[in-house]
């Protein structure tokens, strides 16, 4: 037996160790320039980060849910004064861009958050500062290894980006640094157990996206990034709001994460839907979505480091940290509603883009969507999915991003259309490329089975939510496997092998993109024991004995189907060689293969599009009707919380 | 035990099964327009002389995907009538129609292209039925394994007609019949000429074929499913609803694609999503 003692003073070192090293590299990046220590700094962070997370999970297997106290005092008062201080930085780039209702938001929740602490230090309550319990062990993973991985990738995209863009002033050193702040910062927020932590580590993911995404200095990225700002300040004003409404009524002992779960929906739910609709804003859940599609103009890691591990599933997480008290309540019917209505909206207007980004940009919006309403619906098995979306998600996505962003420089174009056939010259990117697509929507891998439990998870929901539900996912998966299928069978339509043109991707975009299409792969295997080990304790703690969730036979079925879809294909490929290889049929006289011979006598290039379905799934019109409705959702939800509070 | 001999009954018999269906539904089809139409067996000559064709192909991928897409409808067939989660085996049917889809675009042929997109619209206008039908029949047995419902005592119909009658709308589509356009059909003369299937022959084109016999299987059983309770009208109805969709699709033989996927989309949300909800406040 380990002295328990000794493991509780580990437990909280590592915590602060993952918390704080971050800054280290951070605060030494900003100042190199040297692109050679950039690696080697950059790389050893990433890896020390990464490897202090993978530690933090092997301890926290088979631990109960445990909570800290941090022994030095000032930190709340450190705290307010940072936060006055970046309050202070975003009004003054705001004044200078003249972004007066940023400006106003701002001001707003600094006052919000100030009347908050100033009553809450009054009471000098003595609330634990630090949880760590299995969940956020698991995000401090996708944290921890795929945003270090994301650092890594970025070290040689970031090189070929300053190359295609010369006249851009070359930032990197901040540009790195911010990427640590933000690996801090979301350790932060998911080992806060103390609210008002949480909202501090909460306001510098915000203040580290805007400054990420408005990296190209255009005037759209600036734009963009300030979009960004303003729709994560009026979500994030809930949050402070509900801090107020904890001090101000249950008192100030409920300013936990765990003692305000545990006193039960009568005293949380309220505060819990405001920390929700803060967390819709930060998951780009609708109508607040468009600032995530807007991100799309910063540098690919940046987009991938928003999409996969941190400023969206900062959302998620805490939506899916309330789940117990949202279970079977009508408010966290609403929610799961909003989330629901994204999912759909979303999935809808993937299948008319043909930019690759802006197709990852909504299936993330649509995926969070999906995640949302588990939280909402807040049932064991719902939270259960909702955990193994997060874990899924983030792998497939950075994957697709990363693997994107490669091709972009290699091809020059992020457009689907012109990745016809680029499983021909490049086969190896082409293949992660394929694996990651069928990691978010096919059978045996990840994101389907969550897909699969959240259908028995939403058939027990309150009727008629649960059903309303599940025809929303119904429509929502048909789509989802067009956009997606269509983008593989573009992938795969070889004219013929050309010569390979994957001899310039630098090695540190190669370490990423192995690690990562491996880690889809793994992690599909790794399905039951993640179950077993990682989240029944955590379900059991969370909500006590629970009934059995997906059986263990079926994750068998689950692993040999997935075991031939790795293996067979390598085998066929051998076996089944044609004979003869024969031209294709072209209904008039094919000259050589993608070229025939009209009526005429002219040759012509045979060219093969997609189908968008622009009229079908207009963009504008179904984010117009798809906010108006959340909208309307959320005032519902505004309203409930209003009448239940007067009364 | 019992699951494991009806798996492997499944894996032999369903082949011939379905053979035989489509043999008669040929001579059926032939009647109604007036011809004498082929032998019973001829689905299987056809199948027996394709692999006797050389093999021959645009490049290997795509034969290594049709191989994947026969695998996977096996696999989906064994979790079905091995009375498996119904839900994992709509998944897996899914995943094998998605591999034909791709089979179709790696041939890069200008045909199966636009084929593969009519197949996807199908898949599309499909899959919110199924889903629905199968948390229907969940609600009405309190069961996802396809053991439970096939055991089920009572007739899943009768607190289910909206979504039966929602399945029997996409069947037409899923059978490969009405509207002759979407992907493939056995109508001659569409423009189209073999959509997905236009670059495979030979064993590659017979493994499609077998496919095909094995999903009208597993479909027809989908069917049976709403009458659980009773062997003798599940049989009848079984063949009744083939009957209306040999009618359907011989007389609606201009329907095209788009149509189709609002009716289906439109069908599916009023009769099948309709159900499922009244059936949950009950």
């Amino acid at each position: 037996m380990i002295d328990t003692n000794l493991l509780s003073v580990m437990y909280m070192e590592l915590l602060l160790f993952l918390i704080l090293f971050p800054l280290i590299p951070a605060i030494m990046l900003y100042y190199l320039w040297s692109e050679n220590i950039r690696g080697i700094v950059v790389t050893i962070g990433a890896g020390l980060t990464a490897l202090g997370s993978i530690l933090l999970l092997a301890i926290t297997t088979g631990q109960n849910q445990s909570f800290f106290t941090v022994p030095v005092s000032g930190i709340a008062i450190l705290m307010l004064i940072l936060e006055i201080l970046i309050a202070g930085y975003l009004v003054i780039v705001s004044l200078k861009a003249k972004q007066y209702l940023v400006i106003g938001f701002v001001l707003l929740q600094l006052i919000l958050i100030g009347a908050a602490e100033w009553t809450g230090l009054q009471g000098h309550a003595e609330t634990p500062d630090l949880i760590i319990d299995q969940f956020s062990a698991i995000m401090a993973v996708i944290i921890g290894v795929i945003g270090g991985l994301i650092c890594i990738y970025a070290l040689g995209y970031m090189r070929e980006y300053q190359k295609h863009h010369p006249d851009l002033f070359d930032q990197r050193p901040r540009f790195f640094a911010v990427l640590f702040l933000f690996l801090s910062a979301m350790f932060g927020l998911v080992f806060s157990n103390n609210l008002i932590w949480m909202y501090f580590f909460w306001e510098v993911t915000t203040l580290c996206s805007f400054l990420l995404i408005r990296y190209p200095e255009t005037s759209e990225a600036i734009s963009n990034a300030f979009r960004a700002l303003l729709y994560n300040l009026i979500g994030g004003a809930c949050f402070p709001l509900a801090i107020l409404f904890i001090i101000l009524t249950g008192g100030p002992e409920n300013l936990g994460l765990g003692s305000l779960i545990a006193a039960g929906p009568a005293v949380a739910l309220i505060p819990a839907c405001l920390i929700a609709i803060a967390g819709c804003a930060k998951s780009a859940q609708l109508p607040f979505s468009s600032w995530l599609v807007g991100a799309m103009v910063a540098p690919t890691p940046v987009s991938a480091l928003l999409h996969s591990s941190t400023m969206v599933k900062a959302g998620v997480y805490v939506i899916a940290r309330f789940a117990p008290v949202f279970e079977g309540q009508i408010l966290g019917m609403l929610i799961a509603l909003i989330g629901g209505v994204t999912f759909l909206v979303a999935s809808c207007i993937a299948v008319s883009q043909s930019n690759a980004k802006k197709v990852l940009a909504y299936s993330t919006i649509a995926n969070l969507g999906l995640i949302v309403a588990c939280a909402g619906v807040g049932t064991p098995e719902a939270l259960w999915a909702a955990i193994f979306l997060i874990i899924f998600h983030a792998i497939s996505k950075s994957l697709l991003f990363l693997s994107v962003g490669t091709v972009e420089h290699r091809i020059g174009s992020r457009d689907i259309e012109d990745m016809t056939g680029l499983a021909g010259p490049m086969p190896r990117v082409g293949l992660m490329m394929l694996i990651g697509i069928a990691g978010m929507f096919l059978a045996p891998f990840g994101m389907l089975i969550s897909k699969w439990a959240s259908i028995h998870a939403f058939s027990q929901a309150v009727p008629p939510f649960g059903m309303i539900l599940i025809i929303i996912l119904a429509y929502g998966s048909a789509v989802t496997v067009f956009f997606w299928a269509k983008w593989m069978g573009k992938l795969l339509e070889v004219r013929k092998w050309e010569e390979s043109i994957e001899f310039a991707i630098s090695k540190a975009e190669w370490v990423a993109l192995i690690i990562l299409t491996a880690l889809t792969i793994i992690a599909c295997f790794g399905i039951a024991p993640i179950s077993t080990y990682l989240l029944e304790p955590l379900l059991v703690s969370m909500y006590g004995p629970i009934s059995p969730l997906i059986s263990q036979s079926n994750m068998m079925i689950m692993v040999l189907m997935l075991a031939l879809i790795v293996v067979l294909p390598m085998m066929l490929m051998k076996i089944f060689v044609p004979k003869r290889n024969l031209k294709r049929y072209m209904g008039g006289v094919t000259v050589e293969n993608g070229l025939m011979e009209g009526s005429l006598g002219m040759k012509r290039e045979v060219s093969l599009g997609n189908l968008y379905f622009e009229d079908l799934f207009p963009e504008a019109g179904l984010s117009r009707y798809g906010s108006a409705f959340t909208i309307v959702l959320i005032a519902m939800v505004a309203l409930v919380i209003l009448v239940w509070g007067a009364i | 035990m019992n699951t494991i001999l009806a798996a492997v009954a499944f894996l032999i018999v369903a082949p011939v099964i379905g053979g035989l269906i489509s043999g008669v539904d040929r001579i059926i089809t032939a009647r109604m327009q007036g011809r004498v139409g082929p032998p019973v067996l001829q689905p299987f000559l056809d199948i027996a002389k394709l692999f006797e064709k050389e093999k021959v192909g645009v490049w290997q991928a795509p034969v290594v995907l049709i191989f994947l897409h026969l695998a996977f409808m096996v696999v989906t067939g064994l979790i079905f009538f091995g009375g498996g989660d119904l839900l994992l085996a709509i998944f897996a049917l899914t995943l094998s129609e998605v591999f034909l889809i791709l089979a179709a675009y790696s041939t890069r042929s200008p045909y199966a292209h636009v084929g593969a997109g009519r197949e996807l619209i199908q898949l599309m206008a499909v899959e919110p039925v199924i889903i629905i039908t199968a948390v229907g029949f969940y609600m009405v047995t309190g069961s996802f394994a396809a053991s439970d419902i096939f055991s089920f005592a009572g007739l899943p119909i009768l607190l289910l007609p909206g979504v039966f009658l929602s399945m029997v709308c996409i069947l037409t589509f899923k059978l490969r019949k009405s509207p002759f356009d979407l992907s493939s059909s056995h109508h001659a003369h569409q423009e189209l000429v073999k959509g997905v299937m236009t670059e495979f022959s030979g064993s590659t084109l017979g493994m499609v074929e077998i496919a095909h016999l094995y999903e009208l299987v597993i479909l027809l059983g989908l069917m049976y499913l709403f009458f659980a309770g009773n062997l003798l009208l599940g049989l009848v109805a079984v063949v009744i609803v083939y009957l209306l969709e040999i009618l359907a699709d011989n007389s609606t033989s201009r329907v095209r694609w788009l149509p189709a996927l609002r009716a289906a989309w439109v069908i599916t949300l009023v009769l099948g999503g309709g159900n499922i909800i009244i059936l949950s406040m009950l």
